[in-house]
């Protein structure tokens, strides 16, 4: 038996965006056990809510993430609701279906780019992140907001779009379209993309599902679980089918999101056809009292969002359970076993977000 | 849309392995475990899924009594357990992958399991010598 060795992975590191320290026990090249330690971004955002007014901390709840801002926002807004019985006007489901989706494909297209880049194909990147904006300029038009957008409110949304604003959006899908089959094309066909995924990092979907694992990354184990088949929100109204593919590796999970952009266009055609007119926003008076776990489906799998509150402004506890934490076990299992170049595209592969993970 | 009401069962910590075996054995999947301040005493609640129908088990804790891992029965409990140890301070017996405190790196031990922070209301009289 070789000698083992520990080579220290992040906190900082070139592929990783957020901090995370992986101890990478080695046997020659190759890794034996993976083991995490977080807590250099943990802001303690949970403990603010005893401090903050509970329809101020809609705000908050929007920066525990900088990517998949826009749905804790709303998760959280729905759980609140949840418990106060507040049944919010159609129009808000359906404006907050539209935004999860941009939010959605905004997000794949940041983790398409940083993958391509994880591989060192810099081209792609630059394609990815060049589409990712068109994303963001419809956020950025909608709400006010490219990342943050800052327009969930408790009993609904602040911001409305007119009849000529749901026409151009439309008529920006088809271009959408085209500019996703390309990149879809490059992950699915290229050589250098398939040499660095396929058969990498496998995760066999009995595994997933022991491991707890949510979002592409289950998904691209054959398992399709999906949040949003609960038909929370608007959802119950939109066809939707989650994407699965069965390869459990590193391949499948990169077209799971390459997949799930044209998902994400169809349900945004689907609720513009079908968006109701009238309210958005209903008044709300009073403290909530009760409890809710409320789930939503975030790019990088099931969120829940946990509210607690005794009849007073301040809630009693906010608990997140992020995707990011539920693929941790994944992503120790996949590791152990992997040659050491291997690790890098291995963690992209959960699309790790420490910010949300940590809180 | 109106969400479906959900129900969770309170049970006690010697009840807790054989109801998560049942979960187990009936087709759950573990969705995830959250600790909450009750009081002075803490309450774990643990989620499960089946056909997209949530169900809780919720058990009482506090920072001196060790909790039974379920993680021989769901592997994926182990980062949960672990979380839960590091922020509310309270132990677990036999877990899996114990990283025994090193998980979430805190510069305070447990900052969510006892008091941090002293709220200050009255601005404090400066002395000059």
């Amino acid at each position: 038996m070789s000698k083992q060795i520990i080579v220290p992975f992040g906190p900082q590191h070139p592929v990783l965006p957020e901090p995370i320290h992986l101890d990478l026990v080695l046997e020659d090249e190759r890794v034996v056990e993976a083991i995490p330690s977080i807590g250099y971004v943990h802001r303690g955002l949970e403990k603010l809510v005893e401090k903050r007014d509970y329809k101020d901390y809609v705000f908050i709840s929007e920066r525990i993430c900088g990517i998949c801002s826009f749905i804790h926002g709303a998760t959280y807004c729905q759980g609140v609701e949840q418990i106060m019985g507040i049944e919010i006007p159609r129009r808000a489901e359906f404006l907050r279906a539209i935004w999860s989706e941009y939010s959605r494909m905004h997000s794949h297209l940041l983790w398409l780019g940083c993958f391509a880049d994880s591989m060192g194909y810099e081209n792609l990147f630059m394609n990815c992140w060049k589409v990712r904006e068109k994303i963001l300029d419809v956020l950025e038009r909608t709400t006010g907001g490219r990342v943050i957008q800052g327009v969930n409110r408790v009993g609904g949304v602040s911001r409305d779009m007119d009849a000529a604003e749901l026409k151009r959006i439309e008529s920006e899908i088809p271009g959408l379209r085209a500019d996703f089959t390309e990149l879809t094309r490059i992950f699915d066909e290229d050589l250098t993309v398939q040499t660095r995924t396929k058969g990498i990092g496998m995760l066999p979907k009995d595994k997933a599902w022991n491991l707890g694992a949510v979002g592409p990354v289950i998904r691209g184990s054959g398992h399709a679980i999906d949040a949003r088949s609960t038909g929370y929100g608007a959802y119950d109204e939109l066809d939707f089918n989650p994407v699965v593919r069965d390869e459990a590796d590193c391949h499948a999970r990169c077209l799971v999101r390459a997949e799930e952009l044209f998902t994400s266009l169809d349900l945004i055609e689907n609720a513009i056809d079908r968006i109701p007119a009238g309210e958005i926003l209903v008044p709300v008076k009073g403290n909530p009292s009760g409890e809710y776990y409320a789930r939503a489906e975030q790019p990088r799998g099931e969120v829940i969002h946990y509210v607690k509150a005794n009849g007073k402004k301040n809630l009693l506890r906010h608990r997140v359970r992020t995707p990011t934490l539920a693929n941790v076990p994944a992503l120790v299992h996949m590791l152990a076993g992997c040659e050491l170049a291997d690790v890098p595209v291995i963690v992209l592969t959960i699309d790790p977000c420490i910010g949300c993970m940590e809180r | 849309m109106k969400q479906p009401e959900q129900n969770i069962e309170t049970i006690t910590v010697e009840d807790l392995i054989h109801r998560v075996h049942s979960f187990h054995d009936d087709g759950y999947r573990l969705v995830q475990i959250s600790c909450a301040q009750e009081g002075d005493t803490f309450e774990l609640t643990y989620t499960f899924d089946r056909d997209l129908a949530l169900s809780h088990l919720r058990i009482p804790a506090d920072q001196e009594t060790s909790i039974p891992s379920i993680s021989r029965i769901y592997l994926a409990s182990f980062v949960y357990e672990n979380e839960i140890a590091d922020l509310f301070g309270i132990p677990f017996s036999g877990i899996t992958v114990d990283y025994k405190g090193t998980f979430i790196r805190t510069s305070i031990p447990h900052p969510f399991g006892t008091p941090q922070i002293a709220v200050v209301k009255k601005k404090p009289e400066d002395k000059h010598e």
